[in-house]
This record gives C-alpha cells, structure tokens and sequence, in this order.
C-alpha cells in the first residue's frame, strides 16, 4: 500500500515544465492527495488559466502515481485557492538562486502600477533595489520583465497572482 | 449559471484574444509584441475554463463550443469582433473600454451564487489586473493624443452590443474553424 508521504515524495521529484529549477510540490499547485485502497486523488490548480504546460504537468503526475503501482486520478481544479503566497520558502529561494526574481507577498495587497514602475523588488543577482519595469508581461504569462540598473542585467520577476 | 450568459463571456474572450494575437510579430514596440501576446493567452485561457461549465450544461466540449459552431451563434459584442490591425490608438482604446468594462462584470460575477462561476471569476481577476494595469500605463502615455480620444469615443457605446456581426467577423471564423473543419474533432 503507498502511503500520502511516498505521493508527495514523488510528486515533488516533478519538475515545472517551464522554470524546471522549481518542483510542482515547491510550486504550491497540488492541493491535497488523498490515497484509499488502490487510487490515489490528486487536487491540482493551475497557475494562469492560459498555461500551456498544464496537460504536461497532469500528464506528468498520473505518470509518477502509476509508477507507484496505483491508479491515479488528477483532476485540475479551476477555483481561486493559487497564488504566489502558495509558493514554498525553498521554492522562492530555487527562483531566485536561478535568475527569477521570487514573487512580492500578497499580504502586502493585489498589485498595482505604481508598485511595478517602483524600486520595490531586488535584482536576484546583486541584491540591489535600483530596478525598474521593462515589461509587465514576459516569456510566459506568469513573469515581467525587470533592468537592474546596478548591475546592468535585465532579469525576469515573478508575477504576484 | 445559464449557459447562454456564459458563452457570451466565454466568446468575448476567445475573439479578443484572437485579435489580441493578431499583433504577434507586428507591434510597433517588441514589448507589446510581448505584451498583446501573452494577453491574447490568458484572454484565450479563460474563454477554455468559461467554455468548460458551459459545455458541461449543454452535455457538449470546450472544443466544440469554441470551434465548432455557425458563425451566428457565436454570441460576442461587436466590440471584440473588430480587427484594427494596424491601427494602435483604436487598438489601445478597445484594450481600455473592453478591461474597463470586463472589469465591472468580473465583480458581479464574483458574487455569483454559483461556487464555481464565483471561484473562476474570482482567479481570472487576479490575471486581468495585469491586463488593466497595462490599459492604465497606455491610457496615461496616449491621452493627450486625438485619434486615442476619437477612438475610445468611436469603441466605448460597443461593449454591450450584441445583435449581429461586424462584415470581417466572417474572415475570422473562416481561419478560427479550419483546422476543426478540415478534421473533424481534431485537438491540439
């Protein structure tokens, strides 16, 4: 019999198809497993509703459950329960030690313009605060497009959702 | 919620994303190229999830809804029919009037007695917030300009019209439908 750690265990040698250096366990997507006889459940959300690696993340998942010798059953839940704040401390720290600036915390309030075109996020290469927006839209739906005009490198900022 | 009010959020979305991605490779700045293409993503994201409950009151697909009906039953406002290609001020005035307007609508249906309508709404606003934050810087570089001003006078009344098609809807449809009319239930 698998047991719920084993599930969360091989759920998070998954990689996300797009940023690969973050895990969808780090990512904050799956939202319960629930394991019975010879099933495994697994509640899972998208990010953007428009993400085009959301069938290969499914697909992925029923992958490593039937590995597991289990029947799985994904379902993609499309309720309001994701945001950035759902993405893990280790998750943040993996973002940002590859280039990706982690996400600002929602408890600060939704996001507004003049908090994008402020200073308010930090180069993840140099740590510096004196970045400004280039874009608020990137290579995928969930990234803008920052400069850091300390160390003259453009870098790409997790959106807050 | 009734299927036919769904559809009619769901189309909205789905043409003006396709219009949205008209600019792919074209727009006057490679940001907006950026830019009008992730939008048309998302815009095109949240026509699948509207399609889905829609398709599942009508014991139908997403797929179909989308891309197998006549070109009258599709039930979008004129405004997002409309292909301005390679006009940026009304381009930019239509991105204003239709976030602006969708915005209002996502609120009520945030308040949906329907769980599951009120949690798609409530996800879809937190994206639409980068869309209208984009309008908003837009809105402020352009305003001082004219033909931006006779644009959103031209654009704001179309919003809530709904009665027939603009005369280029066709071509759109024609090039939207193709692949699914060529082979029947083709996914991608």
């Amino acid at each position: 019999m698998v047991t719920e750690q084993q599930v969360w265990d091989a759920l998070a040698e998954i990689p996300d198809p797009e940023i690969p250096v973050i895990s969808l366990v780090d990512l904050g997507v799956i939202r319960s497993v629930d394991v019975s006889r010879d099933q495994v459940r697994v509640e899972f959300t998208p990010t953007f509703l428009g993400c085009p690696a959301l069938e290969v993340m499914r697909d992925a998942m029923a992958e490593r459950i039937a590995a597991l010798g289990v029947q799985p059953d994904v379902q993609v839940i499309s309720d309001d329960s994701w945001s950035t704040d759902r993405i893990t401390p280790a998750g943040r720290e993996k973002l940002r030690a590859s280039g990706f600036a982690p996400p600002a915390l929602r408890e600060l309030g939704g996001p507004k313009l003049v908090q994008l075109q402020s200073n308010a996020f930090r180069c993840p290469y140099c740590g510096s605060q004196d970045t400004a927006l280039e874009n608020i839209f990137g290579p995928t739906p969930c990234r803008s497009v920052r400069y850091c005009r300390s160390c003259r490198q453009p870098f790409e900022q997790f959106k807050t959702i | 919620m009734n299927a036919q009010k769904l559809l009619e959020l769901a189309d909205d979305e789905l043409i003006l994303g396709w219009r949205n991605s008209e600019w792919t490779g074209i727009a006057p700045l490679l940001e907006e190229d950026v830019a009008f293409s992730s939008i048309a993503q998302n815009e095109i994201g949240h026509a699948r999830a509207w399609y889905e409950l829609a398709a599942r009151e009508l014991g139908t697909t997403a797929d179909e809804l989308a891309f197998d009906r006549q070109p009258d039953e599709y039930r979008c406002s004129t405004l997002v029919q409309l292909r301005l290609v390679p006009d940026w001020a009304r381009t930019i005035a239509r991105h204003c009037v239709y976030e602006r307007s969708d915005q209002a609508r996502i609120e009520a249906l945030k308040q949906s007695e329907d769980a599951e309508v009120a949690g798609l709404a409530a996800k879809i606003d937190r994206e639409e917030a980068y869309h209208r934050m984009h309008a908003e810087m837009w809105s402020e570089r352009l305003k001082d300009e004219p033909r931006f001003s006779a644009a959103l006078e031209e654009l704001e009344p179309l919003f809530d019209v709904r009665d027939e098609h603009v005369p280029e809807f066709a071509a759109l449809w024609e090039e939207m439908t193709m692949v699914r009319r060529s082979v029947a239930g083709a996914t991608w």
